[in-house]
């Protein structure tokens, strides 16, 4: 499996760590209430098919990423930064 | 008074020549992360230029020349060889790494064959040029590459793991050896 880092193009997987569905950078207002809070902290869906989750570049460039996969078929589908998705400054 | 003698990170495990390889330390004096405010690059990379008369890095690439080099490093630039000038601070994060690093040079004919059974990454002429940088691993640990020339990298590891990335590079500078 290898992984298209926007940064230092495609790379092993071995040099990424996972985090889990990106919904983590979603995260709700302070105020959002307990059904919101308890959705973002415990609830995930496990589609069979396209999912989106964060990877840690850990042995390359150090970014998050968002990487866009099939859990069916294992077909990567593509990565951006995860600053980029939340529309902060890479 | 005590005197305490420094010693470098890989002391006493290098110099190793190895059939048309040598690997030898390299130890700058300084060595500096330099994280970048958020819209600053310009004026640090002009800052820079002013003190060590080299630009800000772009990703994956690596200014200077040796004794005094701005290394991209992810999301900072390593400040490689002179101590880091106090107006740096206006326009970056200065973090002092230069006791984190294990520094060696690996130089000769058969330093791609010898990279390759190191890292995933390719690193022959055609995909990565003199002054180009890549951060990868050296068999499990992570580490920086940095290229010199056409026949040689300066490697960055950590300075803990000294030991063992001596004995990583050795030993597959022994298997190109055999192999020859």
């Amino acid at each position: 499996m290898r992984i298209p880092c926007p940064i230092c193009g495609e790379r092993d997987r071995r040099e990424f760590y996972y985090q889990g569905d990106a919904l983590a950078l979603h995260r709700p207002d302070p105020d959002a209430g307990d059904a919101a809070w308890n959705d973002y902290i415990h609830n995930r869906d496990n589609p069979a098919g396209v999912i989106r989750d964060l990877w840690h570049h850990e042995a390359g460039c150090s970014h998050w990423l968002v990487v866009t996969r099939n859990t069916v078929t294992h077909e990567v589908l593509g990565a951006e930064l995860a600053c980029k998705v939340k529309g902060e400054q890479g | 008074m005590l005197k305490l003698v420094a010693k470098s990170p890989a002391e006493g495990l290098v110099p190793i020549s190895v059939g048309t390889m040598e690997l030898s330390e390299v130890v700058p004096a300084a060595i500096t992360s330099i994280a970048c405010y958020k819209g600053q690059a310009d004026t640090l990379s002009a800052a820079l230029k002013e003190h060590y008369g080299m630009a800000l890095p772009k990703t994956g690439q690596a200014t200077g020349r040796a004794g005094a080099r701005a290394m991209w490093a992810g999301p900072s630039v390593f400040l490689v060889g002179p101590e880091p000038h106090a107006d740096l601070s206006n326009h970056a994060a200065i973090v002092d790494q230069s006791d984190s690093w294990c520094v060696l040079n690996l130089k000769g004919a058969d330093v791609e064959a010898v990279l390759a059974r190191l890292s995933s990454v390719d690193m022959r002429s055609k995909a990565m040029k003199k002054g180009q940088v890549v951060r990868s691993q050296l068999q499990h640990m992570n580490a920086i590459y940095h290229r010199v020339s056409d026949d040689s990298f300066d490697i960055y590891a950590f300075r803990s793991m000294a030991k063992t990335m001596v004995h990583d590079i050795d030993r597959a500078m022994r298997y190109i050896a055999t192999r020859a």
